[in-house]
C-alpha cells in the first residue's frame, strides 16, 4: 500500500471541485504529477498543486492506494467520486459529495461530511466520524438510482432527506436524523439509532428502516403487523414492525405483495 | 458573398442520378451552382469523402413546452454530460433532450439543414418558436397539431371540409406553423374523460367523431389548402400489441385521395415513426408479441400516395414525450418512473416519461428489430424516411447507429447475437434474421435528403445539390472505396467533415466554427373569406380559452425574426 498525503496550503475563493483526489486518479502516479492533476474553482481550472501540498506517490494500482487528506477540506468537494478501490482518509471536515457514486474501497472522515454523501453509490464504505449533512446516500436531483449498495456509517447525526430513491447497501447513523428518511425508498437498509423526525419511509415501495429512538410524527401510511424480536447491527430488542407506504403501488414476487418494511424500538 | 469548391469528393445525389461519381461541386452566394459559375473560390478538398446535400428531418421533438419539461424534469439527463463553451459555441448540455444549443450543434454535426418538431400544441407556440428561435444554425419549422381540435373535430362531425380548411389556414398563420399534425386521433381528447380511441372506429366522447373520420377529413383539407407537406399522422393505440391492424385501417383513409398541390409533393399522408404501430400479438410477452413490419410495409408498397417514417429505437435511455396523453400515462403505469400530464385546453394535451430501452429486454429488441425492418422491407426509399421519433425511441444524435444498422447486415447480426438478450427469441418473433438487403449509399440519401425534402414540399430547396438549390453541403469522412467497417459509417455520419449552410461553411474538420443563420418556415395559406370560422373563432375564445386572442398569435419580431414564409394560394 503506498500512501498520498495531502496538506491544504491555501483556502479556496470559492469551493474547489477536486474529484481528482480519489485512489483512481493518483494510482501510478509520482508527487508531482499528482499536484499537476486539475481542480476547478468556479469556472476556473487550476492544478491540485496550488492548494495542497503533495507527498508520497500513488501505488501501481487504485487497490494499492491510500489518500491522507492532513486538514480541513470543508471548502474540497467531490472528494472519492466514483472511486473504485484503495482508501481516502479525510482527517478534518470535508464538503459536499464525499464518495458520490463511488463502486468500491474506502473513505473515512474523521470530522463531517456534507451533504449528498455517497450519492447514487453502488459499493465500498464510507465513514463518517462527526455528522453527516442532507441527502445522505440519496439520488442526485431527478434521478431514480440513489444509493445502491456499499455501506454508509454515521457515528454523530444526519441531516434530512437520507436514503432518498434508495435501492440496495445499508446506512446506519448513531445519533438522529432530520425529516424524510428513505423517501421513495425501492431497497436496502437505514439504521437510525437515535430519533427521527418525521416523514419516515414517504412513498417507501420496499426496503428496510430501523429506528431505535423516536419518531416524532409517523407516515399516516403506514400500518403495523405485528412485534419482533430481532438483532439489528448489534442490538437486540423488540420492535413493533410496520409496513407501507401503503398510498405507493408495491411489487408482486411468488404470489406474495412487497412492502416496505418500518421498525421501531420499543 | 462567398464561393465554394467542394472538390473530389464521392457525391451522392439521388434527383441528379449521381451515384458516387467522383465531381465536383459548387456553391455561391448561398445556393448551389454549376462548377463555371465560379470565379474565385475557396477550395475544400473532399478527396476520399463523401458528399452529399445536407439532411432533412422530417420529424423529430426538439423545442416547445415538452421538450422543456422533459430538461426541467430530468436534470440526470445533464449529469456529467455539459461541455463548457468554447469558440463560437456556448455551453451545451443534456443527453434525450439536449439543450437547444446542443441541438442545433448536434444536428450540424451531423450535416443536417433542415428539421421539422413535428408536434406544436397552438396554444404554446410561442414557447415553441422562442426554442427554435434559439437553436443555432439549422432551419426549422413546426406542425401544430390538430387531431384533437374542437374546431376540427365539430367541423368534420358534420363534414365541413372547407371551414376545417379554413380553420387550418387560420391556425397556421396564428402559430406560424407548417402544416397538419395528427396525434392519435380523437384519442387525446377522449383522455380527457379518462378513455382512449383504440381503434379508428372508436367515438370521441361528446363529440361524437371517429378517428376515421378525423384522419380522413384531415386529409381532404389539407387538399383542399394544397399545403406543402401533407397530412402528418400518428396513429392510435402507439405501441400496443397486435396495433398494427389499426394502423392499417388509418393508411386505408388515404384510398383514393391524390395529392393537390404546387410543391412536387405526391403523397397524401405521411405516417410517422411506424415502428410503433406496427406489432402483432395480444401482449408484451415473447409467446405472443411479434413484428407485423412486413404487412404494414407491403401496404405501403403497394400504394403511392403514402410516406413514412421508421423511428428506430437505439435501445438507449431516453425520454418519451407526445401529445398521445393515455400513451405516457401507460408508459408510466408499466416503467413507474416520474410523470408529467398537461391538458391543452381546446387543443391537445401531452405527456412526458423517462424510458430505458434495456437490450437485456426482449421486448426493447423486438422494438429495435421493427423500425429496422421497416427500412428494409421499403421499396420505395423516397417514400421511406430515417427517424428515431425523437427523443421517444431514441436521442437523434443516433441516427447514424441507425444508418450502420440498414445498410450492414454484419452489424445487424452483432445486435441479434452480442447485444440483445434475446437475439434468438427477437429472430423468432420478427423477421430481422431473413433479411439480407444492405441500404446503399444513394438510398441513403433518398431516406434523408432527397425523400423527406419532397415530402415536406421542399424538394425545390432542400435534399440535392443540383444548381439553384439552398448552398447546404454535407461532407463526411467516409471512403466508399476502402470503408468496409460498419463502425466507419456510424463514426463518419456522426462527425461530418464540412458542413455548409445557407452558403456559409459552420462546420470545418469536425468543429463547428459558427452559428449560422437559421430561419423559421411557416405557411402562410390565402383562404375565402370564411365568417362562420371567424365567428366561431371569437365566440371560442370569449367563452373557452384561458387567453384571449390578441395574446394567441405569434407575432413575427420577436418570436420569428428570421422567418422565411411559403406562401399558399387557396382561394380558387
Ligand atoms: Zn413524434
Amino acid at each position: 500500500m503506498a500512501t498520498v498525503t495531502l496538506k491544504p496550503i491555501k483556502v479556496p475563493d470559492l469551493r474547489l471541485e477536486a474529484d481528482n483526489i480519489k485512489p483512481d486518479a493518483f494510482a501510478g502516479k509520482k508527487a508531482a504529477e499528482i499536484a499537476d492533476l486539475h481542480v476547478f474553482c468556479g469556472n476556473t481550472r487550476y492544478s491540485l498543486g496550488e492548494f495542497f501540498e503533495v507527498t508520497g506517490e500513488g501505488g501501481a494500482t487504485a487497490a494499492e492506494t491510500e489518500v491522507v487528506i492532513d486538514g480541513d477540506v470543508s471548502r474540497v468537494k467531490y472528494i472519492g467520486m466514483k472511486m473504485t478501490a484503495g482508501s481516502v482518509l479525510v482527517k478534518g471536515n470535508a464538503d459536499m459529495y464525499v464518495g458520490a457514486w463511488m463502486e468500491g474501497g474506502t473513505i473515512t472522515v474523521n470530522g463531517d461530511a456534507d451533504a449528498f454523501a455517497g450519492m447514487g453509490m453502488t459499493g465500498g464504505e464510507i465513514n463518517v466520524l462527526g455528522n453527516a449533512g442532507n441527502y445522505l446516500g440519496a439520488a442526485y436531483r431527478g434521478d431514480w438510482r440513489g444509493m445502491q449498495g456499499g455501506v454508509i456509517r454515521v457515528v454523530g447525526d444526519a441531516g434530512s432527506d437520507i436514503g432518498t430513491f434508495m435501492r440496495g447497501g445499508e446506512i446506519i447513523v448513531n445519533g438522529n436524523v432530520d425529516v424524510h428518511v428513505g423517501t421513495h425508498q425501492e431497497g436496502g437498509t437505514i439504521i437510525v439509532k437515535g430519533d427521527a423526525r418525521s416523514k419516515v419511509g414517504g412513498q417507501m415501495v420496499e426496503g428496510d428502516i430501523y429506528v431505535f429512538g423516536d419518531i416524532e410524527v409517523m407516515m399516516p401510511g403506514f400500518q403495523h403487523i405485528g412485534d419482533v424480536d430481532i438483532e439489528v447491527d448489534g442490538v437486540s430488542g423488540r420492535f413493533a414492525c410496520y409496513k407501507g407506504d401503503m398510498g405507493e403501488r408495491h411489487p408482486r414476487r411468488k404470489g406474495e405483495t412487497i412492502y416496505g418494511k418500518l421498525y421501531l424500538k420499543y | 458573398m462567398a464561393e465554394y469548391l467542394i472538390k473530389n469528393g464521392f457525391v451522392y445525389d439521388p434527383v441528379l442520378g449521381i451515384n458516387g461519381d467522383k465531381t465536383d461541386v459548387a456553391v455561391k452566394d448561398g445556393k448551389m451552382v454549376e462548377t463555371s459559375a465560379l470565379s474565385n473560390p475557396a477550395e475544400i478538398d473532399a478527396s476520399g469523402m463523401t458528399v452529399m446535400a445536407a439532411a432533412v428531418d422530417i420529424h423529430a421533438h426538439v423545442a416547445g413546452p415538452k421538450v422543456c419539461v422533459g430538461r426541467n424534469f430530468r436534470p440526470e439527463d445533464k449529469l456529467f454530460r455539459a461541455t463548457p463553451q468554447a469558440g463560437i459555441k456556448r455551453m451545451e448540455g443534456g443527453f434525450s433532450v439536449p439543450t437547444v444549443l446542443k441541438t442545433g450543434y448536434d444536428y450540424a454535426r451531423m450535416g443536417f439543414g433542415f428539421v421539422m418538431e413535428a408536434a406544436m400544441p397552438p396554444l404554446y407556440a410561442r414557447h415553441v418558436h422562442e426554442e427554435i428561435r434559439d437553436t443555432p444554425i439549422i432551419d426549422e419549422a413546426a406542425l401544430p397539431v390538430f387531431g384533437n381540435n374542437w374546431f376540427v373535430l365539430e367541423y368534420l362531425k358534420n363534414q365541413e371540409i372547407e371551414n376545417t380548411a379554413a380553420y387550418i389556414a387560420w391556425l397556421l398563420r396564428m402559430t406560424r406553423g407548417f402544416g397538419v399534425k395528427n396525434v392519435n386521433p380523437g384519442g387525446t381528447e377522449a383522455w380527457g374523460w379518462g378513455l382512449n380511441c383504440p381503434t379508428v372506429n372508436d367515438p370521441v366522447p361528446y363529440f361524437d367523431i371517429t378517428p376515421a373520420q378525423i384522419v380522413r377529413g384531415l386529409i381532404e383539407a389539407n387538399e383542399f389548402l394544397g399545403l406543402p407537406h401533407c397530412m402528418h399522422v400518428h396513429a392510435n393505440s402507439l405501441g400496443q400489441p397486435g396495433n398494427y391492424t389499426v394502423t392499417l385501417d388509418t393508411l386505408k383513409q388515404a384510398e383514393g385521395i391524390k395529392a393537390r398541390n404546387e410543391f412536387g409533393r405526391d403523397q397524401v399522408l405521411h405516417h410517422t415513426h411506424l415502428q410503433f404501430h406496427s406489432y402483432g400479438g395480444e401482449s408484451y410477452a415473447s409467446k405472443s408479441f411479434e413484428s407485423k413490419s412486413k404487412e404494414v410495409a407491403d401496404y405501403i408498397n403497394a400504394r403511392d400516395n403514402i410516406t413514412f417514417d421508421l423511428g428506430v429505437v437505439t435501445l438507449d435511455e431516453t425520454t418519451t414525450m407526445t401529445a398521445d396523453g393515455p400513451f405516457e400515462h401507460h408508459l408510466t403505469e408499466l416503467n413507474h418512473l416520474k410523470w408529467v400530464n398537461t391538458d391543452v385546453e381546446l387543443e391537445t394535451a401531452a405527456g412526458v416519461v423517462p424510458y430505458i430501452y434495456s437490450p437485456k429486454t426482449f421486448i426493447a429488441g423486438a422494438q429495435w428489430a421493427i423500425g429496422i425492418e421497416l427500412g428494409l422491407f421499403a421499396k420505395d426509399p423516397m417514400r421511406t424516411f430515417i427517424t428515431t421519433d425523437h427523443p421517444n425511441a431514441g436521442p437523434f444524435i443516433r441516427y447514424p447507429r441507425v444508418y450502420k444498422w440498414l445498410m450492414s447486415k454484419a452489424a445487424r447480426e452483432d445486435m441479434l447475437d452480442n447485444v440483445l438478450k434475446y437475439g434468438n427469441t427477437v429472430r423468432d418473433r420478427c423477421y430481422i434474421g431473413e433479411i439480407d438487403r444492405e441500404i446503399t449509399l444513394f438510398e441513403l440519401a433518398q431516406m434523408t435528403r432527397a425523400g423527406p425534402a419532397k415530402a415536406l414540399g421542399l424538394a425545390g430547396m432542400f435534399g440535392s445539390l443540383k444548381p439553384g438549390m439552398e448552398g447546404d453541403v454535407a461532407v463526411y469522412p467516409y471512403n466508399p472505396e476502402t470503408s468496409g467497417d460498419p463502425e466507419d459509417i456510424e463514426r463518419a455520419f456522426s462527425h461530418a467533415q464540412y458542413l455548409i449552410k445557407g452558403g456559409d461553411v459552420v462546420v470545418r474538420e469536425g468543429q463547428v466554427v459558427s452559428n449560422g443563420n437559421k430561419r423559421t418556415f411557416w405557411v402562410d395559406c390565402k383562404v375565402n373569406e370564411n365568417p362562420q370560422v371567424e365567428r366561431d373563432v371569437a365566440e371560442k375564445f370569449k367563452r373557452y380559452y384561458s387567453v384571449n386572442l390578441a395574446n394567441y398569435e405569434v407575432y413575427a419580431h420577436h418570436y420569428v425574426p428570421n422567418p422565411y414564409v411559403i406562401e399558399v394560394d387557396a382561394t380558387q
